[in-house]
């Protein structure tokens, strides 16, 4: 077990234990810290897989922003301090069985696939790599269309969602 | 090498040689080093903080003409730690349905996202946390973790007030965040890199010198982050009693309390690093140690400024703090870093047909990047100056509000 | 060395997770926050795909970029949505709106 290994299944439990506690925890504020937890999981996944510039791209915007809007709209959308009750729906166990067989599915199309197990390939010039991701946004040839059509979704989002929650003038 | 030139890995070897020798396996070795590395870092933040309390309180007592603390040793040097003493032995006292987990949790992150910002700050050439390549998008990263523990105190004290004061807090540390993303990609475009000891070794002229307004950008911005003044919103002393604090007694408060003011020298670190050379001084290259040196005299002047600042500066209110953010400095932000993206471009396309020196390239660039900085500040001005309000409304004239009425005729006669 | 099967199996595992918080839960916003566990999920696929299998190309990167800002743009509008059907309906129990139904 070398020590990749080791941090790679501790740091893989604490997210899944924090993905399930998002779940089925009772309290929505519990949900949102365990929803952060797994997401500061899911960046210290992406410095293992040598992508560090993801890391801090999710940290800052999901944990610094998306994580922060759904502490947010939770205490802006609650009569009271605390909620009490089930949070789950009357057919909460049908939910469970299409989860459960989707993974079974997924995992059985993966097993029958002949890339499953390998191993990863060793990397070359790491310092280029970010500038190359950078040119590659906005190069013609490559992914600019995708970029540009991504900051038009964002502006989208920021008017309608000022728009729809805003106060209406009287 | 040798200790004078890369003390950290001197250190580190000889360690790992010691624990090696004591039979233990190569990996748990990185392992310990690499913990007592991260354990010297924060402890480092906090014996920082120890000296720069006594330092402020020193220097507010002496602008504001007393003495300030003045008992406890010579110059009153050690005040700090019965005031330390005093925050260990206070009461913790938990309000009444207050979320228990997420009461204590707040205090922590937000002390953490302090110290973790050590991390990457460059003292000398060879002394550094860790070199990572996108060490100033992880600066901003880890204000956004401080922003998450601000909110998390505020709604877990179970109090109206400590909500509302959350909420206005979070309100100004998130919209600061923007133009100081912005004002940090200046020096990113001018260094070509993200990382932080990449940005000091870049600097031949002073990023300062290069682009004044984005230094100013990101310092106001960065201070407004803190809650220092004229920002200090967030824990106004004199209204919301201590905003999303309130509730926060003993050593919770004390690490409110320390993360506050060890937020305030981290941005004066910042703002030497990026913008002022940081470790950069005469006599670096031979002695690698010197950096530290001209580090924190750096850092100092930059907090002695951030200090007269508060002292001298009167609160801003939230309307007034937003409308400057959102309608003043993110203009500005991305006006300048579009205009400055556009004038290095040009400048190194003309470059080789001006046949410049070698040497003198750097500051012929530091010459047209402060033409642009002070030709952007010129038409802000003028633009500013058509904002002016151009005469007081009258509303209403004032009435006289006592007058004594006539007496009536048969009174008098 | 870790192999791929480790990510895929981890990203398949918080996949499921996540819909089961979308098709369970009550409250729109538990629902929005399943919605993005699921949308994690798919972007450690995308990068443990880029990292294994073409490291020298750009092409999963430059997809998880596009992922990243269009579950920020989600969220955005989703909880927009959600604190207006708040101020009119005074709940936000997805069973509540259902004023399309037939």
């Amino acid at each position: 077990m070398t020590p990749e290994q080791i941090i790679f299944l501790i740091v893989a439990v604490v997210t899944l234990v924090a993905g399930v506690s998002v779940v089925t925890s009772r309290n929505l504020i519990h949900s949102a810290l365990w929803l952060i937890l797994a997401l500061f999981g899911v960046a210290v996944f992406y410095v293992l897989l040598e992508a560090g510039f993801f890391a801090v791209i999710q940290v800052i915007v999901y944990i610094g922003a998306i994580a922060i809007l759904f502490i947010f709209a939770s205490m802006l959308t609650r009569r009271v301090m605390q909620d009490t009750g089930h949070q789950s729906n009357k057919n909460w166990w049908l939910g469970a069985l299409i989860a459960f067989g989707l993974l079974v599915g997924i995992t059985l199309v993966l097993v029958n696939w002949q890339g499953f197990t390998s191993l990863a390939p060793v990397l070359a010039n790491q310092s280029e790599r970010l500038s190359q991701l950078g040119l590659a946004l906005v190069s013609p040839d490559l992914y600019v269309l995708p970029f540009e059509l991504a900051s038009v979704l964002l502006v989208a989002a920021m008017i309608g969602a000022i728009f729809v929650a805003g106060e209406k003038k009287q | 090498m040798n200790f004078i030139s890369d003390p950290i890995t001197f250190i580190a070897n000889w360690l790992g040689n010691l624990l090696l020798s004591w039979g233990l396996s190569q990996t748990f070795v990185t392992v310990i080093l690499k913990f007592i590395g991260a354990g010297l870092v924060g402890t480092f933040g906090f014996a920082l903080v120890i000296f720069t309390i006594w330092l402020e309180r020193k220097l507010y007592g002496r602008i504001q003409d007393r003495l300030g603390p003045n008992r406890v040793g010579p110059w009153g040097i050690f005040q700090t730690f019965p005031d330390m003493i005093k925050i260990f032995t206070k009461e913790y006292i938990t309000p009444v349905g207050a979320d228990k987990v997420v009461y204590n949790l707040a205090p922590i992150l937000s002390v953490s996202a302090v110290l973790l910002t050590w991390a990457v700050i460059p003292f000398a050439p060879t002394i550094v946390g860790t070199e990572v390549n996108v060490g100033v998008l992880y600066l901003v990263a880890v204000g956004a973790i401080g922003a998450l523990g601000i909110i998390l105190a505020g709604w877990s004290s179970n109090n109206k007030y400590s909500l509302l004061g959350a909420f206005r807090a979070v309100a100004q540390v998130v919209s600061y965040e923007v133009p100081m993303v912005l004002a940090l990609l200046v020096p990113v475009l001018l260094g070509r890199s993200m990382g932080v000891n990449s940005l000091v070794n870049a600097q031949s002229v002073w990023f300062i010198v290069l682009s004044p307004i984005a230094a100013l950008i990101f310092f106001t911005s960065s201070m407004a982050e803190t809650g220092r003044a004229p920002f200090d919103l967030l824990e106004a002393e004199s209204e919301l009693v201590a905003g999303y604090q309130t509730e926060y007694s003993g050593l919770k408060f004390g690490m409110f309390y320390v993360g506050e003011f060890l937020h305030a020298f981290t941005i004066s670190a910042l703002t030497a690093t990026i913008f002022f050379g940081g470790w950069r001084g005469p006599w670096t290259e031979q002695v690698p140690i010197l950096g530290v040196a001209w580090f924190f005299i750096k850092t100092f002047i930059v907090y002695f400024v951030v200090v007269l600042i508060r002292i001298s500066m009167p609160r801003l209110r939230i309307d007034q703090m937003l409308n400057f953010n959102w309608k003043f400095l993110t203009p500005l932000a991305l006006v300048l870093l579009v205009l400055t993206a556009v004038l290095d471009k040009a400048f190194y396309l003309v470059l080789p047909s001006l046949n410049l020196l070698e040497a003198a390239i750097p500051w012929v660039r530091a010459g047209m990047h402060l033409l642009l900085n002070l030709f952007i500040v010129i038409i802000t001005v003028q633009l500013l100056k058509s904002y002016k309000i151009k005469s007081v409304q009258v509303v209403a004239k004032p009435k006289p509000i006592a007058v004594a009425p006539e007496p009536p005729a048969s009174v008098i006669s | 060395m870790i192999p791929l099967s480790w990510y895929l199996i981890f990203a398949a595992i918080l996949f499921c997770i996540g819909l089961y918080g979308v098709l369970v839960r009550k409250n729109a916003i538990a629902i929005l926050m399943g919605i993005e566990l699921m949308l994690n999920s798919v972007n450690i696929n995308l990068i443990a795909f880029w990292r294994y299998r073409s490291p020298d190309g750009i092409a999963g990167q430059a997809f998880a970029i596009i992922v990243f800002a269009v579950a920020a743009a989600e969220v955005a509008v989703g909880l927009a949505l959600i604190i207006s059907i708040y101020r009119r309906r005074s709940s936000v129990v997805a069973d509540d709106m259902n004023l399309m139904k037939w």
